[in-house]
């Protein structure tokens, strides 16, 4: 019985004097001082409804990953994924929901009177919850922040894989920064599928912008024109350094059966010629 | 048991393969070429894999396998249409395919053929079927 008290009484706590709740923890965020971010208006209409939503999952069991509280974490999940966009760090995103336990701890004890072992019970209860509630939120957070870092990851790769039509039956691929496993492969696999969408017989790799070549890239590389090779297209490589020139010599790395060029121009006339097209000038000199 | 059909395109022979590749298949298939271009004596063969959606080791040694042969009976293997995935398999299993000639698909994979015999024996060819 006295346990069902209790329960009520986080609920109640809240209900009976919202108000006065909602100024308190408003007064404990602001205490922080004002955050230019984030209007103090619409930080009173979070923490409004999230003490609606409290009151509602409070009156069940504590348990937060229960469905009943699924409103609460929804809200919270909310919150974390505006705070991420406008650049909060994790702890003053998770201060948010702590800054709550002053006031309502204050509260419970008001209410608690004398009793001081329903005090104790009731505001280890609260600390618990509350805790709870903070750590999904930070959690909620760093997740969030962890797909943007992805996200980004992601487009970088994409950006950094351009497959131009040079030519009709001519694709270049410029290539920039360093060769890893994972980019090799997304370069393989857009080229290909650019060559089977495009038809061209000739895929010319430029390489002037990657840094350094070693062994691996080496062997990604002759992957990659081996795989055009299977294909039916023919692949150069050009854009070759003197120091990459001598590095893949030193290395040992055989790249013969493949067509390599200093520059691009180079390249571009031998893919030319190869497709039968001449360039010459309009104008006599 | 199902066979892959060996079309004869003057002189020239053509293999679609349009069903997953399986071992038996495979084996069927080698046989029934070498057969049909000594009995023809075709001068190139044209193999289409573009609809071949995956490859192992064993069918990436057969296309090395079949072409090896092919060129012994006299008669240029070309293989048109692989797919990207087909071909970065092939890579990482290690089967670059040396000395298979490929082609993006079947009209370029007939210019390469028809390049390689020559005018004279083109004509020589139809003189014959």
């Amino acid at each position: 019985m006295a346990k069902a008290n209790s329960r009520l009484t986080t609920a109640d706590v809240i209900r009976t004097d919202s108000k006065g709740l909602l100024a308190d923890w408003m007064a404990e965020l602001r205490s922080g001082g004002e955050d230019p971010r984030i209007s103090q208006a619409d930080l009173r209409a979070q923490a409004e409804e999230f003490l609606q939503l409290l009151a509602a999952a409070a009156t069940s069991n504590v348990d937060v990953s229960s469905p009943e509280w699924a409103p609460v974490r929804t809200f919270l999940e909310g919150v974390s994924r505006s705070r991420a966009t406008q650049g909060f760090t994790t702890q003053e995103t998770a201060t948010f929901i702590f800054s709550l336990k002053k006031p309502l701890f204050a509260r419970v004890r008001e209410s608690a009177g004398r009793d001081p072992e329903a005090l104790a019970r009731e505001t280890w209860r609260i600390s618990e919850l509350i805790d709870r509630l903070g750590m999904h939120t930070a959690n909620t957070f760093q997740k969030i922040r962890e797909d943007v870092i992805r996200r980004q990851q992601e487009e970088l790769l994409e950006l950094s894989t351009p497959v131009v039509n040079l030519w009709d039956g001519i694709l270049a691929l410029p290539m920039i920064g360093t060769l890893d496993s994972a980019r090799t492969q997304i370069v393989m696999e857009s080229l290909l599928q650019r060559i089977v969408e495009t038809g061209a017989e000739i895929a010319i790799i430029d390489i002037t912008g990657v840094p350094t070549v070693d062994t691996l890239v080496a062997q990604h590389l002759l992957k990659t024109v081996t795989a055009i090779r299977l294909m039916g297209a023919d692949c150069i490589i050009s854009g070759i350094r003197p120091q990459i020139a001598q590095t893949i010599v030193h290395l040992g790395v055989e790249l013969h059966g493949v067509t390599t060029k200093a520059t691009l121009a180079d390249a571009l006339a031998i893919a030319l010629t190869r497709t039968g097209l001449t360039v010459t000038k309009t104008k006599a000199q | 048991m199902d066979r892959i059909p060996i079309l004869r395109m003057g002189q020239f022979l053509l293999v679609t393969i349009q069903v997953d590749m399986h071992d038996q298949l495979a084996l069927r298939l080698q046989d029934d070429l070498t057969t049909e271009i000594q009995r023809r004596r075709s001068k190139g063969v044209l193999i289409d894999i573009s609809a071949l959606e995956m490859v192992d080791s064993f069918i990436g040694r057969m296309i090395a396998n079949i072409s090896a042969m092919s060129r012994m009976l006299d008669a240029e293997t070309v293989v048109v249409g692989m797919r990207p995935a087909v071909a970065i398999t092939l890579v990482e299993l290690g089967l670059s395919l040396p000395g298979v000639h490929t082609a993006l698909d079947v009209e370029r994979g007939m210019q390469r053929l028809r390049d390689r015999l020559g005018p004279t024996d083109v004509g020589h060819g139809s003189h014959q079927h």
